[in-house]
């Protein structure tokens, strides 16, 4: 190190070693818990946001444009089966999947209650949802069979039937003719989202197409992503796809599940809280550390002044000693951070318990954190501002010193 | 053209209720290339007439002129600016920085001043050749004894040659050996570099090597003679 006042900053860090291991201590530990949290927060935010998508709406669906505000039994897709094939040809995708929807009321022979009832393609409806998976008594639907159905586990508790048993439903079609249809009870499901299990019903599609005369007709083309990352670009691709398909929209995930982004925000609201405490936590270590300092090193800052330097080059000194303890607090935080993360990011990790929640509702059975750049220094680049400004009240201290009283100081 | 010029300077100090003379209407003038020695009791104002020489302390009335320039009217930034580049400083008790080596503590003073790094390690080098430390450059101060100590803290003062230097009792916490030791290097560089010193001292022994003693009491000069 050619420059002496370098020199300086870093040998006078060093004067109370023990306190500047304190103050790095504490960067070192915050640095790496938010690096781990961060990450960790990041990775449930992906889980959250797939399993959530990946049990009913998918990533992307194509509509037609007045479904998503109105999803009425009008706003159809034509030909939708074709679409969806050719769909599955050109992106060389397979996790598409059609489907249409309607409003009946069902009936068993004790109780009558009102469903929505989805018209699906049973061979490509598991590579979409993970509904099929949940299926937890019978079985899901089969492709050539017709006159089955499958529901939810609290409208089958509801409604009082078993796997066997009949119902009748009854609604509207597509023409506002009467649909209804004597459907057998194959599959009861339990998907742990209570609206899916309270109201939610399935069907083969050409049955659903033949009874609510849909005439080839659904209401949506269901797109599952193999990452999420793959979303935007797939909706790029997608939109100047459907340009040429009658001017379908196609809707992101974000337009489906506008309460999953909300809960992701609120979510994150409340560990930044946290993390702030954390952070305004050190800022006073730091505050501490330099501040005794600067009152220790009073008579040696006043030499300095009595031999020429003026109060802002002391200052920087003192920002420069903020600096480099920051620094190091940062590079070993981050460091310890990263290897932690990096490997808990390969084997995951669960806690007591997640493994039959993740059993019962066909969930991952680890969690993994999702290491990026922006979980790395995110948080230690706030930490490291946070000890920066601390350091500005001791600096600024200096300003009232003058060099004759400062000598004199014990 | 005289490198200080005091005129009429007053300055009092407030202890509690009292009010302490220490500098009372002053008037003193030093040429360039004076060896000069303040004498006096303690509180006499050596310290206090040093400090208002070097813009460490602002006089309550009086000027203070070094060269053309008018100081005791500087702002702080301009004073600071004045002591970096023309008056080099040797205090009582040696006032080193203690994390630097002394061959760092003299480059300090240098760096500040814009320097290169290149040239400040060769002028560092020579200067505490010059006073007597050659490979004691890398010793912190803590290594060094009282009488090394001062030495180091000359050549910070003189390595830039500065048009004046205020040593304040540079030999009060150094033995007799030490002490003639400091002068004779004082004046030698008096001598060889033409630089102004003035030194406040209450040691006879010091005294000695002034070729101008000026004698103080209560703030006045009560003596002023050329030996």
């Amino acid at each position: 190190m050619k420059n002496v006042t370098l020199r300086m900053a870093w040998r006078n860090l060093w004067r109370h070693g023990k306190r500047t291991w304190l103050t790095v201590g504490a960067m070192i530990f915050s640095n790496t818990l938010l690096v781990f949290s961060i990450s960790l927060q990041f990775g449930s935010y992906d889980m959250m946001i797939n399993n959530s998508l990946q049990a009913f709406s998918g990533h992307i669906q194509l509509q037609h444009p007045r479904y998503l505000k109105q999803p009425k039994m009008r706003y159809a897709v034509p030909a939708i089966n074709a679409r969806a094939q050719g769909l599955r040809e050109q992106l060389g995708m397979s996790a598409i999947s059609a489907r249409a929807t309607g409003f009946a009321l069902a009936s068993s022979e004790e109780r009558s209650y009102g469903l929505q009832i989805i018209g699906v393609d049973a061979n490509h409806e598991p590579l979409v949802s993970t509904l099929p998976g949940l299926v937890k008594r019978g079985r899901y639907l089969q492709a050539e069979a017709v006159e089955e159905i499958v529901i939810g586990s609290v409208l089958a508790r509801n409604l009082k039937v078993e796997i066997g048993d009949e119902l009748t439903f009854i609604g509207s079609g597509f023409d506002d003719s009467f649909a209804a249809g004597v459907v057998r009870v194959v599959g009861i499901f339990e998907s742990g989202i209570s609206d899916l299990d309270r109201s939610m019903a399935q069907v083969n599609l050409g049955y659903f197409q033949d009874v609510f005369a849909m005439q080839g007709q659904g209401h949506s083309i269901v797109i599952r992503a193999r990452h999420i990352e793959d979303v935007d670009p797939l909706m790029s691709s997608l939109s100047i796809t459907t340009a040429n398909l009658d001017n379908l929209a196609v809707r992101h995930w974000d337009e489906l599940q506008p309460g999953l982004r909300q809960a992701i925000q609120a979510d994150m609201t409340s560990a930044w809280f946290m993390y702030i405490v954390l952070i305004v936590l050190v800022a006073f270590s730091v505050l501490n550390t330099q501040l005794m300092s600067v009152l220790e090193r009073t008579r040696e800052f006043g030499t300095m002044m009595a031999l020429g330097l003026k109060p802002a080059r002391l200052a920087r000194l003192i920002m420069l000693e903020t600096g480099l303890m920051t620094g190091l607090g940062l590079i070993i935080g981050i460091g310890i951070g990263a290897l932690l993360t990096g490997y808990l990011s390969v084997v995951g990790f669960s806690y007591p318990g997640m493994a039959e929640m993740a059993d019962k509702f066909n969930l991952p059975d680890h969690m993994y954190p999702t290491i990026s750049t922006l979980s790395l220094i995110l948080g230690p680049g706030i930490v490291a501002l946070g000890s920066l400004l601390a350091a500005i009240y001791p600096a600024l201290r200096l300003n009232r010193l003058r060099p004759i009283e400062a000598m004199r100081a014990v | 053209m005289s490198a200080i010029h005091c005129h009429q300077l007053c300055k009092t100090f407030k202890q509690g209720d009292e009010i302490i003379t220490g500098l009372d209407h002053v008037d003193l003038t030093i040429e360039t290339g004076e060896f000069v020695c303040l004498s006096g009791p303690s509180g006499s104002g050596k310290t206090t007439l040093l400090n208002a020489i070097g813009g460490l302390d602002t006089p309550d009335s009086g000027e203070i002129h070094m060269g053309d320039i008018r100081i005791d009217q500087l702002e702080r930034g301009a004073l600071a600016d004045m002591r970096l580049r023309h008056i080099g400083f040797v205090f009582q008790a040696y006032n080193l920085i203690p994390v630097l080596s002394a061959q760092e503590n003299v480059e300090f003073v240098m760096q500040v001043q814009g320097v290169s790094a290149q040239e400040r390690a060769r002028k560092a080098r020579e200067i505490l050749q010059e006073v007597g430390l050659e490979g004691m450059e890398d010793r912190r101060p803590a290594q060094l004894s009282g009488g090394q100590q001062q030495r180091v803290a000359v050549a910070r003062a003189i390595v830039s040659h500065p048009d004046l230097v205020l040593a304040d009792e540079p030999t009060a916490n150094l033995d007799s050996v030490a002490s003639a030791h400091l002068m004779g290097l004082f004046a030698s560089l008096n001598e060889h570099h033409r630089i102004t010193f003035v030194i406040s001292t209450h040691d006879k022994r010091v005294m000695g090597y002034a070729r101008r003693l000026i004698g103080m009491r209560d703030g006045k000069i009560i003596s002023d003679e050329t030996q």
